[in-house]
């Protein structure tokens, strides 16, 4: 029979549906995973928050940046106190319209400045780095393989690996777009019955068959058009067969010189990636959910080569058809040098890790105390409430 | 895995299509030690354009403008495609003069000439477990072409300042890759100027930059900081924000040569790196409770060597070979014989070498670990015999698989785990990729040269279907994809 292995046949052959998920008596406000959307978005190298959305309101702001406030002269405000970079049109518009919010002054749990210790933090949802071996957004597909009662819902990476924060125990899968030609089906029904038996390699293969199918020909060659990256996205997660959560990275967010034009650069690339992704969902973005976040904010000072260092606390970006946006959940702990955290950085006064569980937790419609509890052990905080309209 | 398995596919680089299984294991693996060549002749024939990396990266830095400028401000303009940039690109390439035109066409050609040079030394080496080990410590001191001017500086950081090191001293390898142009220009090090040094009083006192100098310049943490996380100590090594700091003044004056006026007011280091004295921060500095008197390259260097030494670095290193080699999860014990090495012979990396060709926990039968792209490449090229690729297909392949050598994400460099690498989509291009390297390789008689591959531990799975295979091509790509080839 793998002979004549019909890729698309196969992955019909595996559906998952979730609506055996309102039979759960202990999920009381039933999950239904077969019809709500997650895009995570992983920016990498810590996203200046206060580039990102400035407090211009704050009368400190001037001489911390006074170099760049220029560009924020005609851009969208939210309330009297913050300005959305230029470079994030569409997201500035979306928030403008009420899908689209922000924290600000949020962080995880660490208080050091590496990236990589960052990262690991928050793609483990840890409280100390290296503590927890696989990735929050993956725990959050096995609650939401538990709240549907067995079906699997489609978790994936749209990278060439799977990042820390969607490795894990429940099956997930990973694409990005190649530039090599298409192995014929032929040997790729014997890589199946080489494999057969091996249990790592086969469930990698039976995975990577499915996606490759889902992705049909997307006549890219790699990720490095963010427009094109976010049209994928839309693409993968279509119809009943397409994955409900998963994730993208954006790297370049490491500004230690020469701020201005390379943030400016890495903003359009995640404004073009979203706009796209929303264009692409169509009617199914009013059941979508993007969450985009970073491991640290950065110095509020610009330091001797026109950039900024790692820092603490910066801001996050929840938008999507259900989300009570158009505003900014912050308690702002402000710019004064006594305000400052080791008085250099934006102070945290949010933890990261309930904004993002209580957004998933909502949209999902899972409960907020249990997701909190699993995605990120260890973290007292609540979950935060109220970012999607009920 | 047999031992002979073991030294062949975790030890080295996979079988040589013309090599044969070793008959002494151990003793094969310690004849490399004598037989490794740190400059073998594709290495001098090379085209060295990293000698004045500043003035490539200037020139780079004006086609960029000049780019800019042709598409009008495109930077402004979210929807440019590629395409649109790539003719803005050759417009603005078209108007420089033409002897730049061939410095930048160089420069491009440069890093891809370097690429398939690292690969084609260690598909043909007859000591490929040393290969491994620059490999291994390229990672360690990642550099990476994210930034303007690398491409031509990456390939040679790699040939002069690993390759030299590898049976040498931690420590002078620490020097010549931590403060080798390359990693000054990766992480930010070339433009960090000391606050109070005599060069930023000048700048000061004129009222600010001259319009001919470029940006805004002062203390930069970046290199300072990955030398104490990444380099030496690693995270959780005992060091504090201010230790970061202290170290940062103590590399001010480390730059370039080309940048600027480096040339003229600075004093060539070993590195290939220029020194900058009035750029360098005056006064004694405190490093880790150490007190390093004022000077001037040395006071890096000196802090640097210290670093090197310390104990924390010992663990560090002990702990990234022994994952290297022994597994994802690297076994305590041998963790601390090589820790305990380290210390006891200051940094001796043949010893350390030695050390792990003689640990039991590198030879369990395993396998161990699962092979990284860029290993299994070079194993492919090895077991097919392909040694002339040309370097654009060579290129193209590691793209592919996502571990293009000097190109790793992050200052941390590749990872070393098999979760990051063992993903479907990742499996599938070897598929892929297995069946174009096929097509062009010597296909007879594969089945003898699995078993010779994988001597007395080829799977009974691998090799059904090598026999139940439709051609000798088609039971290549299959031996190259086998769980066989993809683990060690």
């Amino acid at each position: 029979m793998l002979n004549h292995l019909n890729r698309r046949t196969m992955l019909a052959g595996s559906l998952v549906l979730g609506a055996s998920a309102l039979t759960l008596p202990r999920m009381a406000f039933a999950a239904a995973p077969g019809t709500r959307n997650l895009l995570f978005v992983l920016l990498r190298g810590a996203a200046d928050g206060m580039a990102m959305l400035a407090p211009v309101g704050d009368p400190g702001l001037a001489a911390l940046r006074g170099p760049m406030l220029a560009d924020y002269d005609g851009a969208v405000q939210l309330g009297s106190f913050f300005a959305v970079h230029p470079a994030l049109a569409e997201i500035g518009k979306a928030a403008a319209a009420g899908e689209a919010l922000f924290i600000h002054a949020a962080a995880t749990a660490y208080r050091d400045r590496s990236h990589f210790d960052a990262q690991n933090l928050l793609e483990t949802g840890g409280t100390v780095p290296y503590g927890v071996r696989d990735g929050w957004l993956n725990r959050l597909a096995g609650l939401v393989n538990e709240s549907a009662g067995g079906d699997q819902v489609r978790a994936l990476a749209i990278a060439p690996s799977v990042p820390l924060v969607l490795r894990g125990d429940a099956p997930v899968s990973n694409y990005a777009p190649s530039a090599l030609p298409q192995a014929s089906e032929d040997l790729m029904a014997r890589v199946s019955q080489l494999y057969g038996d091996d249990n790592e390699l086969g469930g990698l293969w039976a995975r990577a068959l499915e996606t490759r199918a889902m992705a049909g020909d997307d006549g890219l060659n790699n990720l490095r058009d963010a427009r094109a990256a976010g049209e994928l996205a839309g693409s993968l997660m279509q119809g009943p067969q397409g994955a409900r959560i998963a994730m993208i990275e954006l790297g370049g967010w490491d500004t230690h010189a020469n701020q201005r034009g390379g943030f400016a650069r890495s903003a359009r690339g995640l404004d073009a990636l979203i706009a796209a992704y929303r264009a692409a969902m169509g009617d199914a973005w009013g059941n979508t959910l993007v969450v985009a976040a970073t491991e640290f904010g950065r110095t509020v000072r610009l330091n001797g080569t026109g950039g900024t260092d790692h820092g603490t606390a910066g801001a996050a970006l929840v938008m999507g058809g259900g989300v009570k946006g158009g505003r900014v959940i912050a308690d702002w702990p402000g710019l004064g040098v006594s305000q400052l955290f080791q008085s250099r950085d934006l102070a945290p006064t949010t933890a990261l890790e309930s904004v993002l569980a209580g957004a998933v937790a909502e949209h999902l419609r899972l409960d907020p105390a249990v997701t909190m509890a699993r995605l990120f052990p260890g973290r007292t905080a609540s979950p935060l409430a109220g970012i999607i309209r009920s | 895995m047999t031992p002979a398995s073991i030294a062949l596919n975790r030890f080295g680089y996979g079988i040589a299509a013309s090599g044969a299984a070793p008959k002494d294991p151990r003793k094969s693996l310690l004849d490399q030690l004598d037989r490794y060549d740190p400059a073998p002749a594709g290495i001098a024939a090379r085209t060295d354009a990293s000698a004045n990396i500043g003035e490539t990266l200037r020139l780079l830095r004006d086609l960029r403008r000049d780019t800019r400028e042709v598409v009008g401000m495109t930077a402004q303009d979210p929807m440019m495609d590629d395409m649109t940039r790539g003719d803005a690109r050759d417009a603005a390439l078209a108007n420089l003069p033409p002897e730049l035109q061939g410095k930048v066409a160089e420069a491009r050609g440069v890093l891809a000439q370097d690429i398939a040079l690292r690969v084609n030394i260690a598909v043909t080496s007859t000591a490929p477990l040393m290969e491994r080990l620059v490999h291994f410590w390229a990672n360690h001191f990642s550099v990476s072409v994210g930034k303007l001017g690398t491409q031509v500086a990456v390939g040679d950081h790699e040939f002069t300042a690993i390759r030299p090191h590898v049976l040498g001293r931690f420590g002078a390898m620490a020097e010549a890759a931590a403060l080798h142009p390359a990693m000054l220009l990766y992480l930010d090090q070339f433009q960090s100027v000391g606050p109070n040094s005599p060069a930023q009083q000048r700048r000061a006192a004129r009222g600010g930059d001259r319009p001919d100098e470029q940006g805004p310049r002062g203390l930069n943490e970046n290199l300072a900081r990955e030398i104490l996380e990444l380099h030496t100590l690693g995270v959780g090594g005992g060091y504090s924000q201010a230790d970061v700091t202290e170290f940062a003044r103590a590399l001010t004056g480390w730059t370039v040569p080309g940048i600027g006026r480096a040339d003229r007011f600075g004093e060539k280091q070993p590195s290939g790196a220029m020194f900058v004295a009035v750029a360098h921060e005056p006064g004694a500095r405190r490093v880790l409770g150490r007190s390093y008197k004022a000077g001037t390259a040395d006071q890096a260097r000196v802090i640097l060597r210290d670093l090197a030494a310390h104990p924390a670095t010992a663990r560090h290193v002990a702990t990234k070979l022994a994952r290297h080699f022994a597994g994802d999860t690297p076994p305590p014990a041998l963790v601390a014989r090589l820790e305990a090495d380290f210390l006891r012979t200051g940094g001796d990396l043949a010893s350390l070498t030695r050390t792990l060709i003689a640990a039991p926990e590198v030879w369990v039968s395993g396998p161990v670990k699962f092979r990284t792209p860029f290993e299994w490449l070079v194993a492919a090229l090895r077991l097919t015999g392909a040694n002339t690729l040309p370097p654009r297909r060579i290129v193209a392949a590691l793209t592919q698989l996502g571990q293009v050598p000097w190109r790793a994400p992050s200052p941390a460099g590749y990872d070393d785990i098999a979760a990051s690498w063992a993903g479907p989509d990742a499996l599938l291009r070897r598929v892929e990729l297995a069946e174009q390297l096929a097509r062009d390789a010597r296909v007879d008689d594969v089945a003898a040269r699995a078993e010779a591959a994988f001597p007395g531990t080829l799977s009974d799975a691998t090799r059904t279907q090598i026999a139940r295979a439709e051609s000798g091509r088609q039971a290549l790509a299959l031996l190259l994809v086998s769980p066989d080839m993809l683990r060690r």
